[in-house]
């Protein structure tokens, strides 16, 4: 997109400006659509699971349902508790938004079409997801409240667990791919198994590492069978039990823009990204970020499901899977997974 | 042009965030913009070239350190006016240390700008070897020149948190935890059994 606006007589420095801007517009618009249709979706999975009808009165088959709700709470005031802090009670939700829509930049969408194609991409998701704790922490000690608190600690403790070992299974798929490029990693997942199926998940010594990070991404968004922070029976409403109107939007997008983007990773890093299913000429014809929206539908929709199933998780058992069972498990398949790949020569 | 707004932007919010870390009355906020003073740090260390330290600043410092720091500062009670009471008495070592810091950045950098380090240039650009990316050369470095010192700072890391382990764990008496291996082993027949008792006759338990 920069060679476009300098072929239109622009210096490179603008020109490579309006294209990021543009490309930052490109997928923040999108998304946030995204984000308020599948709010929707979301609730229709569990009404269809619990055998209800789900929203269904706004707009055809219920879909205005979140414009509605968007706008009923964009009119609504905004409460601040007068013990709050005031200042980090307001930028606590801006900071929760806005890191889950910087992560974005090195998703690849299709070959080429990438916001910031760095080196360090996986990387770079790592330190904005571990960002991601601080709005929590934030709202919770602001709100000056005993539930937000408690909310907030939570939220920490179970967001940095979670993280040590997802690096650790991220580490076993950037030794397989040889790149921390997220394009790279994409591209290295090509005819993975019998040349065939693109897709790190078939592969036998990573297969146990995705069901480890679907596990680990659902308990870092906070979302069911994990989702403590929110107890409803425990803490109200958790962190956000003071919020109102756009403050508590901005969680609520921000949560879902979450959602989505863990979606992509597993998407991204385990099957294929916007490779097609299968390494056959036919199926690239149909273009890459179809599958790659595929893909994300389809997690979310693992997600959802689990959300209106599984029950929801003791705080210390919590606890014990993700530093007695996933850490060691974890850091064992380090081990197999690189012994493997010095024994075979991978990386000769 | 950017590359020059960028510079300024980054390095004046973190000396002013740094600054405001020590001004701020309240220590929850000095930690959230420490917090801030370190992100730009990392700002300012890709503009440098050097991404993947960055990615480990905000990783490691951001992600990891200042949580722990926000919690611990959170849970204190502290009294302000007790801790602005010894400014005077510990300003005199707070200068000395100021002065061996400052006095410390001198030597390195005078001892960095003599040359012969071989870690890149001394304008601090370019200094990854030619065609290599950051952490392929940072790696190459790491797990040949300084493999035992590398290998040594991970093993006196895992000393210590085995001693901090060691410390403050203590067995506490009359709490019961969790057995997941026992509960999964239980079969129904283990904790229940069917009666067919007589009418009129009661079950002993």
């Amino acid at each position: 997109m920069t060679s476009f606006f300098q072929s239109l007589g622009m210096p490179f420095e603008g020109a490579w400006l309006l294209s990021t801007i543009c490309g930052i517009l490109l997928i923040a618009l999108p998304l946030m659509l995204a984000v308020a249709m599948i709010i929707y979706v979301d609730r229709k999975i569990w009404a269809a699971m619990a055998l209800r009808r789900g929203p269904n009165v706004v707009g055809p088959f219920g879909l205005l349902q979140s414009f509605a709700d968007g706008l009923k709470v964009f009119l609504q005031e905004t409460i601040i508790p007068s013990a709050a802090n005031k200042g980090i009670f307001l930028i606590a939700p801006v900071v929760t938004f806005t890191v889950a829509l910087m992560a974005w930049a090195v998703i690849p969408f299709n070959s080429n079409a990438i916001l910031a194609n760095i080196n360090i991409g996986l990387l770079y998701v790592l330190a904005i997801s571990s960002l991601g704790v601080y709005g929590t922490i934030m709202a919770g000690w602001a709100s000056n409240s005993k539930y937000p608190f408690f909310s907030a600690m939570r939220a920490s403790a179970q967001m940095i667990s979670y993280e040590v070992s997802i690096g650790f299974i991220l580490i076993c798929v950037v030794l397989w791919a040889g790149t921390f490029n997220m394009n790279g990693i994409v591209l290295a997942q090509k005819g993975h198994v019998f040349g065939l199926i693109n897709g790190f998940v078939a592969n036998p010594l990573l297969f146990p590492m995705w069901v480890m990070f679907l596990v680990s991404s659902l308990a870092e968004t906070q979302r069911a069978p994990f989702d403590l922070t929110e107890a409803e029976s425990e803490l109200v409403a958790g962190y956000q039990t003071e919020y109102s109107s756009m403050a508590f939007a901005a969680y609520w997008l921000g949560e879902y823009a979450n959602v989505l983007l863990m979606c992509a990773l597993n998407a991204t890093l385990f099957w294929g990204g916007w490779l097609p299913p299968l390494d056959i000429p036919v199926l690239y014809l149909v273009p890459g970020f179809v599958w790659f929206l595929l893909k994300i539908g389809f997690f979310f929709f693992v997600f959802s499901w689990v959300k209106a199933t599984v029950p929801r998780y003791r705080y210390d058992q919590l606890m014990r899977l993700g530093w007695k069972v996933f850490l060691p498990v974890s850091l064992l398949f380090v081990v197999i997974v690189s012994g493997y790949l010095m024994a075979t020569g991978h990386f000769a | 042009m950017i590359h020059i707004i960028a510079f300024y932007l980054f390095a004046v919010m973190t000396v002013a965030s740094g600054a405001i870390t020590i001004l701020s009355r309240n220590p929850v906020h000095s930690v959230l913009w420490l917090i801030l003073a370190f992100f730009n740090a990392a700002g300012l260390m890709v503009l440098t070239g050097a991404e993947f330290i960055a990615a480990l600043l905000v990783i490691v410092y951001v992600g990891a350190v200042a949580v722990l720091f926000l919690f611990v500062v959170m849970m204190l009670d502290i009294d302000f006016a007790e801790l602005r009471a010894g400014f005077v008495r510990y300003f005199p070592f707070g200068a000395l240390v100021a002065i061996v810091l400052l006095a410390e950045i001198v030597l390195g950098i005078g001892a960095y700008r003599a040359g012969n380090l071989e870690l890149g240039t001394p304008d601090g650009t370019a200094a990854t070897a030619a065609g290599l990316h950051n952490i392929e050369a940072i790696g190459g470095l790491l797990f040949s020149r300084y493999l035992f010192l590398f290998e040594a700072a991970g093993v006196i890391l895992l000393v210590s948190m085995i001693g901090a382990i060691v410390l403050t764990h203590r067995e506490r008496g009359g709490t019961r935890g969790q057995k997941i291996a026992k509960q999964n082993q239980r079969r129904p027949q283990d904790a229940t059994f069917n009666v067919k008792p007589e009418v009129g006759k009661g079950v002993s338990l």
